[in-house]
């Protein structure tokens, strides 16, 4: 008797509490060869979906029916109808895809194929490869500008973000980075394009206009040292006011102003963290830890972690449908 | 007209970019010796063009960013032969290029040193892993990209006392370089706690390293040779010279395991090694070399883009401007190691992790947790900056 009121008092309890808008997130995970989807209601893996080997790069298609994951050891990227939580198609990468972005109508896919140098587009409607970029050594990171005119590409051994003409499909300009650069992401209102360096442990400002490097983001955690800081994934607010970047195996989320550059508070999160998404209302921020195999839930106005969701082995990269 | 005009504007754009300029021509030199080391295992026999193979990638990869920074990259290599004078052969090269890397012994090394001292000639030892060339040895023009034996050592120390396998059986071979590494040994189970229960020489008597016998009689010298120790965990062998080590596996009199100069080594790359990205180097490095990767490659291929690293960061090619580049405080490269690799300014030594691997597989990689240090974990590895006997200049 006790016990039923409890729970039922704890359900009621829960039920006030929960989000009012709930999300569905998508995480691949890297080692087990399954993608994870996350009910933000309950803050629960609802579905593991079985898919191809390595499975990193993620994200929703615009159109939000479909879940596109670069199933690197595949040497694709596979097609998740969101509906059925089932891979229906595939689409036909360069070997080993890693990260990719769509332009703004969904209708085509950018690539980077980290094993031979090349960016791959490919026309999402028809499934084809529409043509290839010869880029830098170990091209990783995608971002495409707001108004969809230019493309940035990282090379990882080169080095470089490389400022790609999506009409002409040329490089129009290329800008060295810290060493091993792996994410680029613009602020939306196009003044700035972030790129986290990994191995530099910096994240480079550039202005996007001039095609130059305005400033740098640098980390300091005591105790920790220099080596362990590599920032990877990293989401910017829409107001562009607020930036986070995942410090790889420092295990922690920075909170940055990304007016001034500065860091002003460290998250503490799981092991190894990789990437993140926003949930689409931006109350949230979903971050993947790679060697804790979970996902960390950061309440983005408190900046706090709130919970922490148990995933696949190796969680890697995660997507949210945009509504 | 007006078009006329604005195809003659574009023209003179194109032509101002840096596309249209001279290109910077970035001449790299390899200087390694004619002739293999052979190895037990037929498996582990190097290559012709080990080492080098690794420099060509790098040349490649460096190009591929070249070009979007209007730089070229070549590579020429000299091969010594048995006799050859190393310091004539050094001048050589430095004549037609301004960066070489070298896969030297020791003593030649010294030689090629020496005889380049007064150039701007910038050395890279991507080969010899003497701890003396970084010690009472060191040169100011000579960067250490290959380990030490005391880094490698103490990779191996690390990781036998972390898994509390602390009582060492250590087998030393009879040869100069084997002894070396016995003193690197030593040293690394003095400062991790490990304790060298007994230590036997293996002596070599000579003999061929096949013959239509086969391994029988290895069946039953191996055994005997390891019986009687008093009570150990693992057995250490330092055996650089391939006499004897890796019969050892499998064939002690108690069952233990191998580490050292078999079983369980410890080394700056391998082929099995596909963590932090690793997976692209190898994938590369097979697809232009037709074979698999190995440490010598690595060491090389690490050398040739410290360069390109340098050039590109400097827009220079000039040696001197690499050379000021690479001795800076904040100057880092990234080799698939997971975390930036650095220079350690008192004898310009590359900091690196080292793998531990059983010929298969990765095992583990050092320093191992919980070996801390003030300033990088990874001077846990080798002689740390108190001990050093090195004064360059």
């Amino acid at each position: 008797m006790w016990r039923r009121c409890l729970l039922s008092g704890m359900a009621v309890w829960l039920a006030a509490t929960s989000p009012a808008l709930a999300f569905v997130a998508y995480v691949s995970n890297e080692k087990s060869n399954t993608v994870s989807v996350i009910d933000t209601d309950k803050w629960i893996v609802t579905h593991t979906i079985k898919v191809g080997q390595r499975p990193r790069g993620i994200e929703f298609t615009k159109n939000g029916k479909f879940v596109l994951v670069a199933v690197g050891d595949d040497d694709k990227i596979e097609v998740i109808d969101t509906a059925t939580h089932q891979v229906v198609d595939s689409l036909p990468s360069g070997p080993d895809p890693e990260l990719f972005t769509q332009d703004a109508a969904g209708k085509l896919l950018y690539v980077a194929n980290e094993n031979d140098n090349t960016v791959t587009i490919i026309d999402l409607e028809k499934r084809v490869r529409l043509g290839d970029i010869q880029v830098g050594v170990e091209p990783e990171g995608m971002a495409l500008s707001p108004d969809g005119k230019i493309l940035i590409n990282t090379s990882e051994t080169t080095n470089m973000a490389h400022f790609i003409d999506t009409a002409t499909r040329e490089i129009v300009a290329n800008v060295l980075v810290d060493a091993r650069p792996r994410y680029a992401e613009f602020k939306r209102d196009s003044s700035e394009l972030w790129v986290s360096s990994e191995i530099g442990g910096t994240v480079s400002i550039l202005d996007p206009a001039k095609r130059t490097i305005t400033g740098k983001i640098e980390f300091n955690i005591p105790g920790l040292r220099r080596e362990a800081i590599q920032p990877v994934g990293i989401g910017i607010t829409k107001d562009g006011k607020t930036g986070f970047i995942a410090l790889g195996p420092a295990n922690r989320v920075a909170v940055v102003d990304a007016t001034t550059h500065k860091v002003t508070k460290y998250l503490l999160v799981g092991q190894r963290v990789w990437h993140m998404a926003f949930t689409p209302d931006e109350k949230y921020l979903l971050v993947t830890n790679g060697v804790s195999n979970d996902v960390s839930v950061i309440d983005v106005s408190a900046q706090k972690v709130i919970k922490t969701i148990q995933v696949g082995e190796l969680p890697w990269g995660i997507t949210f449908a945009q509504p | 007209m007006i078009r006329w005009l604005i195809g003659a504007i574009g023209l003179s754009f194109v032509a101002s970019s840096a596309l249209a300029a001279d290109p910077i021509d970035i001449r790299v030199g390899y200087l390694g010796q004619a002739g293999i080391k052979s190895k037990l295992s037929l498996v582990e026999q190097p290559s012709e063009n080990d080492g080098i193979a690794g420099a060509r990638l790098a040349i490649e990869d460096n190009n591929t960013t070249g070009k979007f920074l209007n730089q070229r990259f070549f590579l020429e290599e000299i091969r010594l032969k048995d006799g050859e004078d190393v310091a004539k052969a050094a001048t050589a090269l430095a004549d037609r290029n301004g960066i070489i890397i070298a896969d030297l012994p020791a003593d030649a090394l010294l030689k090629a040193a020496d005889a380049l001292r007064d150039r701007k000639t910038v050395l890279l030892n991507a080969g010899a892993i003497d701890d003396r060339l970084r010690e009472q040895d060191c040169r100011a023009n000579v960067i250490h990209v290959a380990p030490t034996r005391s880094m490698l050592a103490d990779a191996l120390a690390q990781y036998l006392v972390w898994k509390q396998w602390k009582r060492w059986l250590l087998v030393v071979g009879s040869h100069e370089a084997d002894k070396l590494y016995a003193d690197a040994l030593r040293r690394a189970a003095a400062r991790f706690g490990a304790k060298i229960v007994q230590e036997k020489v293996f002596e070599d008597t000579g003999g061929a390293r096949r013959t239509d016998s086969g391994v029988t009689l290895i069946q039953r010298q191996m055994p005997v040779f390891t019986q009687g120790a008093p009570a150990y965990d693992v057995l250490v062998a330092a055996d650089e010279s391939e006499v004897f080590a890796s019969y050892l596996p499998y064939r002690t009199w108690d069952p233990r395991p191998i580490a050292g100069s078999a079983g369980l080594v410890p080394t700056s790359w391998d082929a099995a090694h596909d963590q932090w990205g690793a997976i692209q180097i190898q994938n590369r490095f097979v697809k232009l070399n037709s074979r698999r990767m190995t440490a010598r490659d690595m060491q090389a291929w690490t050398a040739a883009r410290m360069i390109g690293e340098a050039t590109s960061r400097t827009n220079s090619g000039d040696p001197k401007t690499v050379f000021e580049f690479l001795k800076k405080p904040d100057f880092s490269v990234a080799a698939f190691k997971g975390q930036r690799l650095t220079l350690r300014d008192w004898n310009l030594q590359l900091r690196q992790p080292i793998l531990l691997v059983d010929g298969r597989m990765v095992v583990s990689v050092s320093p191992q947790e919980g070996f801390l240090h003030q300033y990088s974990e990874l001077d846990t590895l080798g002689v740390d900056r108190p001990e050093t006997k090195c004064k360059l200049n």
